[in-house]
């Protein structure tokens, strides 16, 4: 077992342990996800659930207001309303539901904030010099202020990389620390960028310093990185956090983030959630899904349950 | 030395450029011309099959649009060259499956080579005899042009015919659609040549998917699946023809039905939509 100490705020040492990961084990068991089959009410639950469990994100240099603005609009109205109306009447069928919360840029916020207002939609920001976190921490700290005053609701940190691979574990859990001072109320996502790690040991470590330090939420990737979210990974992080739980009592929420692109992914996700952290993680509040492409293959696999036939995405608006 | 077992082939579903069994591991049998004794094995595909084929022609068809007319035209021609090479692969299969006499194999052969080398020539040509500039009133030039249509699904007739079916596929593809084709009871077991012709000429992958199977399973699925753009109808069946014209309603399919003349450029031109662009005529 891989155990390292590191200093809080107040001076006490906390003790990290990091159980060893059983690589060929984690790989074998989320393989086993994977040959799953959910049919038709279990499917067209999970397919309402995933979408109400979705970031839409854009974080691309071209990046612009009306790209943002259109966004939100496919936040609020995955589709027009009176597309799923014929079908409200079958059992088990419901409105489609919102995504949890769009995911922009710091300076995309307050257009976020507007497009959204009254929408009950969170916003999240990235932040910490988003994707590679190579920054000064008072320019971290201020990336992330400029996102919290202007009304974003989450923040998506990157962990220092640099500072975690040389081994300064007490820097990348300082930077944790102060982060989540700067966010104060505001949800607090940690992305470990385990494409970068290298191990599962590793990401091990980082979820367990990221959840001593005041994490939310783990989060797999930036979705700059490949690998980005793969399902042993995220095995591996949802141990994690039920080990977690065990210990402190608290829940940490995940969010894996990247390469998640189609429906049955999303289903073998939350098969895994169910199955590693118990159904009480199935909840916006506690699981995300990091995407955009995935929200529409979702509405494809909704429309077919609908009506029977294979549907077409350019039938969706491409956000 | 001992003697050595003959190895015969497993003839499966060409999807995406890949030689995938069935999803559902469903089979049914080829027997040997006019008698019970069995040849081999077809997959029988399902509606999964069907739904994986279409998703690859829908990502390989953007790319083989995108082609050079003249690269098309040089993958056409090197289908010809390789259904030459298969020659006597194909007159097997023609004679212990379908029945035919081995002059008569010989010239589905030819037939099937003449039909990819025709609509070679015809890939590169096309668009300057059905195109046109049109007379407006008004300061603009006035431009048709031609644009393939898509992914097409083509369900071959039930009487065979290597020739005709080649003359299609090469009809739907010279001008950068692609297709899932649903071969015929009779020959479906030419669909291990043939798929070897597709594997081996540098067409991307996806551009054409054979699958063999029972159409009453998987006709209802082609007519209502929004990804198909046309659906080729070249059977007789009145009845089946007007539940496929119903379903392709749903997303506006153009539905193709037979050609007099297999190999004529209005055969190319039922696969093509047009486009009319107004240009200002400047100063």
């Amino acid at each position: 077992m891989r155990t390292i100490s590191v200093q809080n705020a107040d001076g006490n040492q906390i003790v990290i342990n990091a159980f060893p990961i059983d690589e060929v084990g984690a790989n074998e068991r989320a393989d086993y996800f994977t040959k799953r089959s959910v049919k038709k009410e279990s499917k067209l639950s999970a397919l309402y659930l995933a979408l109400s469990m979705c970031d839409l994100t854009t974080l691309e240099g071209a990046d612009t207001p009306g790209r943002v603005q259109q966004m939100c609009a496919k936040a609020r109205f995955p589709v027009p309303p009176e597309m799923i109306e014929p079908f409200l009447k079958k059992k088990n069928w419901g409105p489609i539901p919102t995504v949890a919360a769009v995911c922009v840029y710091p300076s995309m916020v307050p257009h976020a904030v507007k497009a959204l207002e009254g929408s009950g939609i969170g916003i999240a920001s990235v932040s910490t010099a988003f994707p590679s976190g190579q920054a000064p921490l008072q320019v971290k700290i201020d990336d992330t202020l400029f996102a919290v005053e202007n009304g974003a609701t989450e923040i998506d940190m990157v962990i220092n990389r640099g500072a975690f691979l040389s081994g300064d574990y007490q820097q990348v859990f300082d930077e944790i620390v102060a982060i989540k001072k700067a966010c104060g109320d505001t949800h607090l996502k940690v992305i470990l960028e385990t494409g970068e790690l290298g191990s599962y040991d590793r990401v091990r470590l980082a979820s367990e310093i990221a959840m001593e330090a005041g994490g939310d939420f783990i989060k797999t990737s930036t979705g700059k990185v490949t690998p980005a979210a793969t399902l042993p990974v995220t095995l591996v992080m949802l141990q994690a956090i039920a080990d977690f739980h065990q210990r402190t009592g608290k829940k940490i929420g995940m969010k894996p983030a990247g390469g998640i692109r189609t429906s049955k992914q999303a289903i073998q996700y939350l098969c895994m959630v169910n199955e590693t952290l118990g159904p009480e993680w199935l909840t916006p509040n506690l699981f995300r899904f990091g995407a955009s492409a995935l929200v529409n293959d979702l509405l494809k696999q909704i429309f077919k349950e609908a009506t029977g036939h294979y549907y077409y995405d350019k039938v969706f608006s491409i956000d | 030395m001992s003697e050595l077992i003959k190895i015969s082939k497993t003839i499966k579903l060409f999807i995406g450029g890949e030689f995938p069994r069935t999803e559902s591991g469903r089979s049914h049998p080829v027997y040997l011309s006019k008698s019970k004794n069995l040849y081999a094995y077809l997959c029988k595909a399902s509606r999964k099959d069907l739904r994986n084929a279409v998703t690859a022609a829908q990502e390989a068809q953007k790319g083989w649009a995108s082609r050079s007319a003249y690269n098309r035209t040089q993958i056409l021609y090197r289908m010809a060259e390789m259904t030459e090479g298969k020659r006597e692969e194909f007159i097997e299969v023609l004679t212990k499956t379908v029945g035919y006499t081995k002059i008569a194999a010989n010239k589905a052969v030819d037939e099937a080579v003449d039909a990819f080398v025709y609509y070679a020539g015809f890939a590169d040509k096309y668009q300057q005899l059905i195109g046109s500039v049109n007379p407006v009133s008004g300061p603009h030039h006035n431009f048709t042009s031609s644009e393939p249509v898509g992914v097409v699904a083509l369900i071959c007739n039930s009487k065979f015919n290597l020739g005709n079916m080649v003359a299609q596929i090469s009809a739907i593809i010279a001008s950068g659609n692609s297709v899932v084709v649903i071969m015929a009871d009779d020959g479906a077991a030419t669909l291990a040549p043939l798929s070897e012709v597709f594997a081996t000429s540098d067409l991307p992958k996806g551009v054409v998917n054979l699958l063999t199977g029972d159409l009453n399973e998987l006709y209802s699925h082609l007519g209502t699946h929004m990804e198909i753009n046309s659906l080729s109808y070249q059977g007789t069946n009145k009845k089946l023809l007007g539940e496929l014209k119903e379903m392709a309603a749903g997303n506006m399919k153009r539905v193709v039905t037979p050609v007099n003349e297999p190999l004529s450029l209005d055969h190319l031109v039922s696969y093509v939509e047009y486009k009319t662009v107004w240009h200002p005529i400047g100063n």
